[in-house]
């Protein structure tokens, strides 16, 4: 650190090579194309190196690179939204007027574990993920994948830990419903 | 409880584990008489398992250094 501190370039090429597959592994998650997966994470190690100097000695340098490129993802998706939120009313579970869920719920066929071992469904999930509005596939992606708490995903956003906690809710149901035709048993 | 609260107000907080207990009491009567409820439940558990394993799944179709990366990113940072 006090190489870096000190303007070093080695210290800074050794700090990108070495932390580099992490940042781009999370910018794929978040970018939708791998060109904007790279720009981000550029932009994060420009946003890390003119703040080197306010990194805490006790701090996890791979946690606090991992808010950064997280940040950055965000700030470009902030300005490529494309789909507005009510979008989302589609994919949540209906009710009658007495609270019945219409068409009722089916068991899943195979659990997540059996699921995740055809690799073609681990695409078919990234998919569905991708097909969430945007708001909601960033809390998602934030707590699930990420796994933030409530309290550092707010932060992240902008918003209230309460909106994250309604968002979320609301992103995974709809993740549900997106993978429940791929999960039913094959002979319904 | 009918289906709709159970889904729509508790679930999230049951799966926090922040349901007080007369609220969770009723939760757990309403998933013993409920088929469909149960099976929600279970996929909406499967379905944050398989959130985080595949989003986290390694990919073999790119590189985890480029080069080109490297370069450019070396070239506005260096001091």
């Amino acid at each position: 650190m006090a190489l870096l501190r000190d303007g070093d370039a080695g210290a800074y090429e050794t700090l990108v090579r070495t932390h580099m597959p992490m940042m781009l592994r999370v910018a794929r998650r978040f970018m939708r194309s791998e060109e904007d997966a790279r720009d981000a994470v550029q932009d994060a190690f420009v946003s890390a190196f003119r703040s080197i100097g306010k990194f805490g000695s006790n701090a996890q340098l791979s946690t606090w690179l991992h808010r950064i490129v997280i940040n950055a993802c965000l700030m470009r998706l902030r300005t490529q939204r494309r789909r507005p939120e009510e979008d989302i009313e589609e994919y949540l579970p209906r009710f009658r007027d007495d609270g019945h869920q219409v068409p009722p719920s089916e068991p899943w066929a195979e659990t997540a574990d059996t699921i995740l071992q055809r690799t073609e469904l681990v695409g078919v999930v990234r998919a569905a993920i991708d097909q969430l509005p945007d708001t909601y596939r960033e809390v998602l992606l934030l707590r699930d994948i990420e796994e933030l708490s409530t309290d550092e995903a707010a932060e992240a956003l902008g918003v209230t830990p309460n909106a994250v906690k309604i968002r979320l809710h609301r992103a995974r149901q709809a993740l549900r419903t997106l993978l429940d035709p791929y999960m039913r048993p094959v002979s319904r | 409880m009918n289906c709709s609260e159970l889904i729509t107000t508790f679930l999230a907080d049951y799966f926090e584990g922040t349901l007080p207990p007369d609220t969770l009491a009723d939760f757990e009567h309403h998933l013993d008489v409920c088929e469909s409820c149960v099976a929600y439940l279970q996929s909406y558990r499967a379905t944050i398992t398989m959130a985080g394993a595949a989003g986290t799944a390694p990919r073999v179709d790119v590189q985890d250094v480029p080069e080109d990366l490297v370069k450019a990113i070396l070239d506005v940072t260096q001091p």
